[in-house]
């Protein structure tokens, strides 16, 4: 038995950390990238992540490292800044305390005080890899605790389908944005290990591809692999799956819209070709993938939190 | 009287840290009045007699850590940034004897025993109205006073399920209550955490000592509520809470997973001709029982505060059509009403024939001229408190008011003569305290939590709350009070 609301919350717990951890890990590829460039030159180059973080507008001048740093690492005004979404999942967590173990709130309660005491001590801005790890670090030490001492019912599965979700969509989104046809942005080199780190995939890809880079192969790896857990394919299939246990546990039956909408995603992933992808319109096909994320979303909401009371009342 | 300082003969030479201990007048937790520690409170001497301040100081880091990252904090009203404090924290276990305790077990169980068959009573047929040994204009007038509750069968009659009784310990070492709290007493989730904690930053102290577990308290308040079950063969449990901007959440959370329920807010809940169901992710599940943390007032918009957003709208008719439970009872606050309490000894002789076990403080009633006449000629003595309030506002400290206080509680007690009682100040006893860098005595009360189901059970301790700032008889968390580990030892 769960409730809707808890449901809501847990949900979120796992998008917003997962957003913390994503954000943190693009500002610090990006800080390292820019690394002995000057301002203005290749690899020097904020738009792509702003873009990547859908920032409407940009929060600090660029020529100024440490405050734009300050503004997306800190600023709570800024609703996509790594705080932001620390605060929100702890918030989340909070209103959930019973319905998680009391070592997943001390975790997120300690990344949260944590991040507080660093911007605090104010010695940050001379490492900020150091801070951005702390974030990366905090989110996968909670992962690791959640499924250590959290049962993998429908609680936990909320949080799978939280964090799989925003991750199909945030890594969709960034590969979207280096395939875009007629994108001025430069592709070369740097930007393509970048794209590979922002995903934690340079490794990964290497031990599958060798270290020959190639734009093709880059996207089949970060949209089509089933098993680098930072693919969207990947990722579908664990929004579906999570998705298929709920509908078991709640008795819905199977083939509810959200899973059925979950599982067109993950075979179409499943069943695509790298190829056909890029050299149709491969922008429209990545947008197509936040439209189903968008669409899963809903149906979840629309099964599980936001059904109409007259549909579930006694007869 | 003057101030003799500790320097206990049989403990040579005295360290530092008690340096600043006076005794005087009250009654001291940890010293006789010939300055030798009580025979119970010797293992604490020595352990403290041996520590030096950086090492307690030490201990209470760690301990104030350990409260954060738990979040064990409170929200303080009026903070508009709502922001988290942590309740403060004093390392020094206050201790208590098996014979103390047992005394106070048989006094705290006759009392609730009565309080509940004094409210089954007044909503009922009201003997003790008729027989005048309470006034049934005092009930009448009585801001908690529930007539929606009248003639309405409560399972059980069991009306409170859980008290927190404040008690004192007055100049000759008794315990005397001060304080029944019978609508919604939170703070029992300190007393756990206390513990742990203190057990975690002074693990060799506590086995010197046999102290009595209190850790089931979560077990023992599921099983009190099953007295309200129906008989259902899985009746579904939850806890009310306003929710997360309120200052006791934690504990509202905290005792919803002690007890393996489910946490809910008003807006979880709704009613449908007559029952209530909470809105889960399977569809509607029927509850059966609700522990709320939420004052009568906001339980039901349509019953009660119209602007209430934290209830559930129909959740009175709900009761009263006998289709859920309620823990406690809507209208107990009726019997913590500070002027019925003056009535309380009363109300137990008057239902069990027996002697009250636990005295009450002397109390004055301003509702009657008499009473009204002396508290007006010893304002700068007495304690006046407003009857309805709690958490230690609307009220008047006597010795340590100024001239504008007492002209303006004069004004107020003349114009709402009910709506006041005044007592005697009490010399609270004290207790030792880890403060700076030494060992200083401070004003403590203890909070048992009583729990009234098919029998009564009360978890061996309590929440002692600590008036940390130095003279203060103010215990409350609002008004800068902490609190302390409770020891009940074994026999």
């Amino acid at each position: 038995m769960l409730l809707s609301r808890v449901a809501d919350s847990l949900y979120w717990i796992g998008r917003y950390l997962e957003r913390a951890e994503h954000t943190a890990r693009l500002i610090d590829v990006r800080l390292d990238l820019g690394l002995g460039r000057r301002l203005g030159t290749d690899g020097w180059d904020f738009d792509r992540l702003y873009a990547a973080l859908r920032l409407p507008t940009v929060p600090a001048p660029a020529d100024d490292p440490a405050s734009l740093v300050d503004a997306l690492v800190f600023d709570g005004s800024h609703r996509s800044s790594v705080a932001s979404s620390v605060t929100a999942a702890r918030e989340n967590a909070r209103q959930v305390r019973e319905a998680i173990s009391s070592d997943m709130w001390e975790q997120i309660n300690a990344l949260f005080l944590r991040l507080k005491e660093v911007r605090a001590e104010g010695t940050w801005s001379a490492r900020p890899h150091h801070v951005l790890r702390l974030v990366v670090d905090g989110v996968h030490l909670f992962e690791g605790v959640t499924d250590a001492t959290m049962g993998h019912g429908e609680g936990w599965q909320y949080l799978q389908v939280g964090r799989y979700l925003e991750r199909a969509d945030a890594t969709s989104t960034l590969v979207d944005l280096h395939f875009r046809p007629g994108s001025t942005l430069p592709a070369n080199h740097v930007e393509w290990v970048g794209l590979l780190r922002s995903c934690s995939a340079l490794e990964a890809y290497c031990r599958c591809y060798t270290a020959d880079l190639r734009p093709e192969r880059i996207a089949e790896f970060l949209l089509l692999n089933p098993e680098f857990p930072r693919s969207v394919r990947f990722a579908a299939a664990r929004v579906e799956s999570a998705l298929r246990t709920i509908a078991q546990l709640t008795s819905r039956g199977t083939g509810g819209r959200a899973e059925r909408l979950a599982g067109r995603l993950h075979a179409s992933l499943g069943y695509g070709q790298v190829d056909e992808i890029l050299s149709e319109d491969p922008h429209a096909y990545l947008d197509g993938i936040g439209r189903s994320c968008t669409q899963i979303h809903a149906a979840a909401y629309q099964s599980y939190v936001n059904y109409p009371i007259e549909s579930a009342l006694p007869a | 009287m003057a101030l003799a300082a500790v320097s206990p003969s049989s403990l040579a030479p005295f360290s530092a840290l008690f340096s600043g201990y006076g005794l005087d007048q009250p009654f001291d937790e940890m010293f006789e009045s010939n300055g030798r520690p009580h025979p119970h409170c010797r293992p604490l001497f020595e352990e403290l007699h041996a520590a030096s301040p950086a090492d307690l100081r030490q201990r209470q880091v760690e301990a104030d850590k350990a409260f954060l990252t738990q979040g064990i904090t409170f929200t303080v009203y009026g903070d508009a940034q709502g922001t988290e404090r942590i309740f403060p924290f004093d390392l020094l276990p206050r201790v208590i004897t098996a014979q103390e305790w047992c005394s106070l077990e048989r006094g705290l169980t006759q009392r609730l025993t009565a309080i509940n068959l004094f409210l089954k009573d007044v909503y009922h047929e009201g003997r003790i109205l008729a027989e005048g040994v309470v006034p049934r204009e005092l009930v009448q007038s009585c801001r908690h006073y529930r007539r929606e509750m009248r003639g309405v069968h409560v399972h059980g009659d069991i009306y409170v399920s859980v008290a927190g009784t404040d008690l004192v310990r007055t100049e000759d070492g008794q315990f005397v209550v001060l304080e029944d709290n019978l609508r919604v007493p939170s703070g029992v989730s300190y007393m756990l955490a206390n513990r742990e904690v203190t057990k975690r930053v002074l693990p060799a102290l506590f086995d010197r000592y046999r102290v009595r577990p209190i850790a089931h308290y979560g077990q023992a308040l599921l099983s009190t509520l099953r007295a309200l079950a129906p008989n259902v063969s899985d009746p579904t449990f939850v806890v009310l809470t306003p929710g997360v901007g309120n200052s006791a959440y934690f504990e509202h959370a905290f005792l919803a997973r002690e007890m393996g329920i489910a946490l809910v807010e008003g807006r979880d809940l709704l009613v449908h001709d007559n029952v209530v169901y909470m809105r889960t992710t399977a569809g509607l599940r029927r509850v059966d029982v609700i522990y709320r943390r939420v004052d009568d007032d906001f339980l039901d918009p349509l019953a009660f505060r119209p602007d209430s957003h934290l209830g559930v709208a129909g959740l009175l008719n709900a009761y009263r059509a006998g289709n859920v439970s309620i823990a406690n009872a809507i209208g107990t606050g009726l019997a913590d009403d500070k002027a019925l309490y003056a009535f309380i000894p009363a109300i137990i002789r008057f239902y069990l024939s027996e002697e009250p076990i636990l005295s009450n403080v002397e109390t004055y009633l301003t509702a009657n001229r008499s009473d009204r006449q002396y508290v007006l000629e010893h304002l700068d003595t007495l304690v006046v408190k407003a009857v309805g309030e709690s958490g230690g506002y609307g009220m008047l400290i006597g010795p340590h008011s100024t001239a504008v206080e007492r002209a303006d509680f004069r004004t107020k007690i003349l114009s709402d003569p009910r709506n006041f009682i005044a007592q005697p100040t009490l010399a609270l006893s004290r207790a030792p305290c880890f403060v700076g860098e030494r060992i200083e005595p401070r004003h403590v009360d203890l909070r048992p939590y009583v729990l009234y189901g098919d029998r009564v059970t009360i978890v061996p301790g309590g929440l002692t709350r600590v008036a940390l700032r130095k003279g203060s008889l103010v215990v409350n968390s609002s008004q800068g009070g902490g609190s302390k580990d409770t020891w009940v030892l074994e026999d």
